[in-house]
């Protein structure tokens, strides 16, 4: 067990007394001089030809200063990769969906902006929509993007080993067809942009991003300006959980409108903006058919997905890639086939969020497994102990798996929430049921990419540069939307360099001097950063040992960096102070700038959209989690009451930070459950406020939640790290789902699980 | 067509130029430049505007600023500063309580005020009481840490 000096502690967060005192800046905070605000006029059809936009009137009113439009951006189009481009940052020719971005106009104050909206004169002409996918694929539906017959944005089949033998041999087969609804990420702080458009052709922004230098590629591309000048500058972010990934109309039209009026532009969106309109998750139907052996061992699956894509792609393709990859962990499968749509609707894109679709396979598998348990009376632990991947395994498309700690999670997550016990008791009679309260157990396992490959800029650098007073300063492209990456690659820095937390100066995202980075999204930070900055702080004790080795006269290869000393090992007085030598340098021979850099990139293909086959992530982080859950037979509602969270994610660096995320990934995995869905009639949203999209309050959470890390020391990641935040939604909401099974003998195919589902299903069942 | 008031934040009185529809948090965060207070939902609904008022938490959304004229406002700066922290910043950042720290202020407010109405609140107590504050990121468990640790070094 290796002793850390840093690592592995509990450590508050770098950012944390900026946040607490209100001192620090998100996007809505920065102000500049003769800052305009700009409000965006937005689309009342579902599916509708632009004829006309009339501004003449808003032009007039006082205080306007700019109304652009769809035009204004000429053939400008955008999207996650090369082949889907189907995005504008403003509607053009006709709107695919209610909410759609149709103008912009700036003004002096958001008074005058939301009035000048009211004066745009549209005139639509409005076609028949569609809204749900597969009448979307039906002959004769009616067709959103003129170029994808049928509707179909991706689609994806694929076949590995021979499914029909293995279904004739097979002891059990069972199918079953689950539905995940459409949710919000939920920040609390909205979309938020400020622009500014330097008439020599140089544009600097602010925006809340995950991904910064997505938005400075597409802002170059739009306004045809180099990269290197385009300045995303990253203010603190307020949650992205993946909704911030992508760039959206506010982030072009407020640097348009800069352009236009010579003056700085702000816009934020409002939620009312962001419930109806904003990117949001997919909602996914799966069929999954599924045959065992007389054990409960997988033999077979057959699949069929259809993603609600909403009315553009952004990162769909790989959404749907992941509910294909994610069929083949945490279990072994020798035999599968997958068929796979992404279908366009009338409604808002969907894109990733917190799971990006393995949160929604894993959901249907995982509760169809613990449905095949019960049709063979094995206990849902054992079907799963008996299925579990084990290190080593390569799975029938070639996914590699290195350290796997997915048994143990099973049996930690287990004996902590008293499975044996409970699940020792007498099978409930339901039928003679008349108490009030029903309480059960269940569980799920998961899997989930640490560290997608993605196509296109992989790789993470960094630079360390040394302060001659013995701080550094770590400069590097990652983003920290909140989850806790930049206090992690603060520590990598401080345990490489033997120096405490508070020496460490991370930097935000500045793309004019920052390295280019992918972002911060397929939890990726930790483990690709998280290298990338190991490599860094390595380069720069390399040199800084070199000259130490010079002035103790001792090799500089035995050197160590700790408790703020470089010292020989078992020779405390050939050592010299971090502090003094990093004076030293500066003046050693003709004077040295200590500057340490790395990059890492994972070195697999990037996730093949064809084959199917080949991994998606270097590793693959695994867990177990267990839900006991309460339901009050009278009202329907199902309480949380424990949850239980054992992760294998490598390493732990910092268990303060890991537990927060473990904490909130389920808080999001419980809203997923049982709060939260976009409710849309005819693609309008009919709860378009906090008050109607239920966000879990204090009162929602389980008072406990247990964390348990398995550590596996993941060789692909510093220091063993692997994901701990994303794979720890996905198997909340199947643990929830199999408890309430356990509880009332019901299966719940489709969430939310509300209390008016609850009460159905058990007056359908001649109860309450 | 505006008029002048005198708000009293952070104990400094404040003369500003409003429409009376104005609300407190508009007139704090882009009059008077107090950004701490954050806009999460402008409808009361999340919190985050919370501001305190004679002690009290109160959305500062839909408050009037006419309304607070001759109140005592208190926004997350006139709290403590880093160097000189009040303990319920201490203890929220040692209890790992802040993630995106966008409800933050909000959430460090309406302790204040619960810690005030009640000084050793219950874990259903603090639960209850700060219910009206939305958190995405954290599940709340380490807040209601952070409030339990706050209202033990507030007693000492």
């Amino acid at each position: 067990m290796t002793d850390y000096a840093v690592l592995s502690k509990r450590i508050p967060r770098t950012d944390a007394w900026e946040k607490v005192t209100g001192k620090g800046k998100f996007a809505e905070d920065i102000i500049l001089p003769g800052m305009l605000y700009g409000k965006i006029l937005r689309s009342p059809h579902a599916h509708a030809r632009i004829i006309s936009i009339d501004t003449s009137e808003a032009l007039k009113l006082p205080g306007v200063k700019a109304i652009i439009t769809g035009s204004d951006f000429g053939s400008f189009r955008y999207g996650m990769t090369p082949t889907t481009r189907d995005e504008t940052p403003l509607a053009r020719g006709k709107v695919r969906y209610i909410g759609e971005e149709v103008a912009a106009v700036v003004a002096i104050d958001m008074d005058v902006a939301e009035e000048a909206v009211r004066l745009i004169k549209v005139e639509y002409e409005p076609l028949p929509a569609v809204f749900d996918p597969e009448e979307a694929m039906q002959p004769g539906a009616p067709l959103i993007h003129e170029d994808h017959p049928g509707n179909i944005s991706v689609s994806f089949n694929t076949n590995f080993g021979d499914i029909d033998k293995a279904f004739a041999d097979s002891y059990y087969i069972r199918e079953d067809e689950f539905y995940s609804q459409t949710n919000l990420h939920g920040f609390i702080e909205p979309h938020s942009i400020l622009a500014e458009y330097d008439p020599s052709g140089r544009i600097k922004v602010w925006p809340s991003k995950q991904s910064p230098y997505f938005l400075y590629r597409n802002l170059s591309n739009a306004f045809d300006v180099p990269l290197s000048k385009v300045r995303v500058i990253q203010p603190i972010i307020g949650g992205g959980f993946g909704g911030k990934n992508g760039s959206y109309a506010l982030d072009f039209c407020a640097v348009m409108l800069s352009k236009k009026t010579g003056r700085p532009v702000k816009i934020t969106l409002d939620q009312e903006e962001i419930i109806t309109a904003a990117r949001r998750r997919h909602a996914f139907r799966g069929k999954l058919r599924i045959g065992v052996d007389r054990e409960g061992k997988i033999q077979a699956y057959d699949v069929r997905v259809v993603l609600d894509g909403g009315a553009g792609t952004g990162i769909g393709p790989t959404t749907l890639a992941l509910t294909h990859y994610f069929m083949y962990l945490p279990y072994v499968v020798p035999n599968i086939r997958y068929e796979g749509y992404r279908v366009y609707t009338n409604k808002p894109i969907s894109v990733a969020q917190r799971g990006n679709g393995i949160l929604q396979i894993r959901y249907a598998a995982e509760v169809q497994l613990d449905k095949v348990a019960e049709a063979l009376n094995i206990d849902p632990l054992e079907i799963r102990l008996r299925n579990a991947v084990k290190p080593g395994h390569v799975t029938v498309n070639k996914m590699n798996v290195n350290s796997c700690g997915f048994i143990e999670s099973l049996h930690q997550a287990a004996e902590a929430i008293n499975w044996r016990e409970i699940n020792k008791q007498p099978v409930k009679d339901f039928g003679k049921f008349n108490g009030r309260y029903l309480s059960g157990v269940g569980i799920a396992g998961n899997a989930h990419s640490s560290g997608c490959r993605i196509r296109g800029h992989n790789s993470c650098s960094a630079v360390i540069k040394l302060h001659e007073d013995g701080t550094v300063s770590l400069i590097h492209g990652a983003t920290d939307s909140g989850q806790g990456a930049e206090t992690v690659l603060a520590m990598i820095t401080a345990e490489v360099l033997g120096i405490e937390v508070q020496d460490v100066q991370v930097s935000r995202v500045d793309t004019e001097l920052t390295p280019v980075d992918p972002g911060s999204y397929g939890s990726r930070v930790s483990s690709t950063a998280g290298n990338a900055v190991l490599i860094a702080a390595n380069d720069c004790k390399r040199q800084m040992a070199e000259i130490a080795g010079e002035i103790l006269s001792v090799d500089p290869d035995k050197l160590n960096f700790r408790n703020g000393q470089v010292f020989l090992e078992g020779a405390p007085v050939k050592s010299i102070s971090f502090r003094r030598l990093s004076q030293k340098v500066t003046s050693h021979g003709a004077g040295r700038t200590i500057i340490g850099k790395g990059s890492w990139g994972q070195d697999i293909e990037p996730i093949n959209f064809d084959t199917g086959e080949g991994d998606v992530s270097a590793s693959y982080s695994f867990g177990t989690q267990a839900a006991e859950v309460e339901v009050d037979t009278w009202t329907g509602k199902i309480r949380v009451v424990k949850m239980v969270v054992a992760h294998d994610l490598g390493f732990c660096a910092n268990p303060l930070g890991v537990e927060g995320q473990h904490e909130g990934s389920i808080y999001q995995g419980i809203g997923h459950a049982l709060f939260e869905e976009c409710s849309m009639e005819d693609g309008r949203t009919i709860n378009p406020s906090f008050t109607d999209y239920t966000l879990a309050t204090f009162k929602d959470m389980p008072p406990v939640m247990e964390s348990i890390n398995i550590e596996t020391n993941e060789p692909t990641g510093a220091f063993g790290m692997k994901e701990s935040g994303e794979g720890t939604t996905v198997s909340t909401v199947p643990a929830i789902v199999n408890a309430i099974h356990n509880a009332t003998g019901i299966w719940f195919h489709e969430m939310p699980i509300t209390p008016e589902k609850v009460l159905n299903a058990l007056r359908e069942r001649g109860e309450g | 067509m505006k008029q002048a008031i005198v708000l009293n934040i952070n104990g400094q009185d404040y003369e500003v130029l409003i429409e009376s529809n104005w609300s407190l948090l508009k007139v704090i965060r882009e009059v008077v430049g107090f950004t701490g207070t954050k806009k999460g939902c402008d409808q009361g609904e999340c919190g985050a505007c919370t501001v305190l008022m004679d002690d009290q938490a109160v959305l500062s959304c839909i408050t009037l600023a006419v309304d607070a004229q001759g109140t005592r406002i208190v926004t997350i700066e006139g709290l403590g500063e880093e160097d000189k922290p009040d303990e319920v910043q201490t203890a929220f950042v040692e209890e790992g309580a802040i993630q995106c720290g966008f409800c933050t202020p909000g959430m460090v407010l309406a302790t204040k005020a619960l810690l005030k109405r009640n000084s050793n609140p219950t874990e259903e107590e603090i639960r209850d009481g700060l219910a009206g504050n939305l958190c995405r990121c954290t599940g709340y468990h380490k807040i209601v840490a952070a409030v339990k640790t706050a209202a033990g070094s507030l007693t000492k």
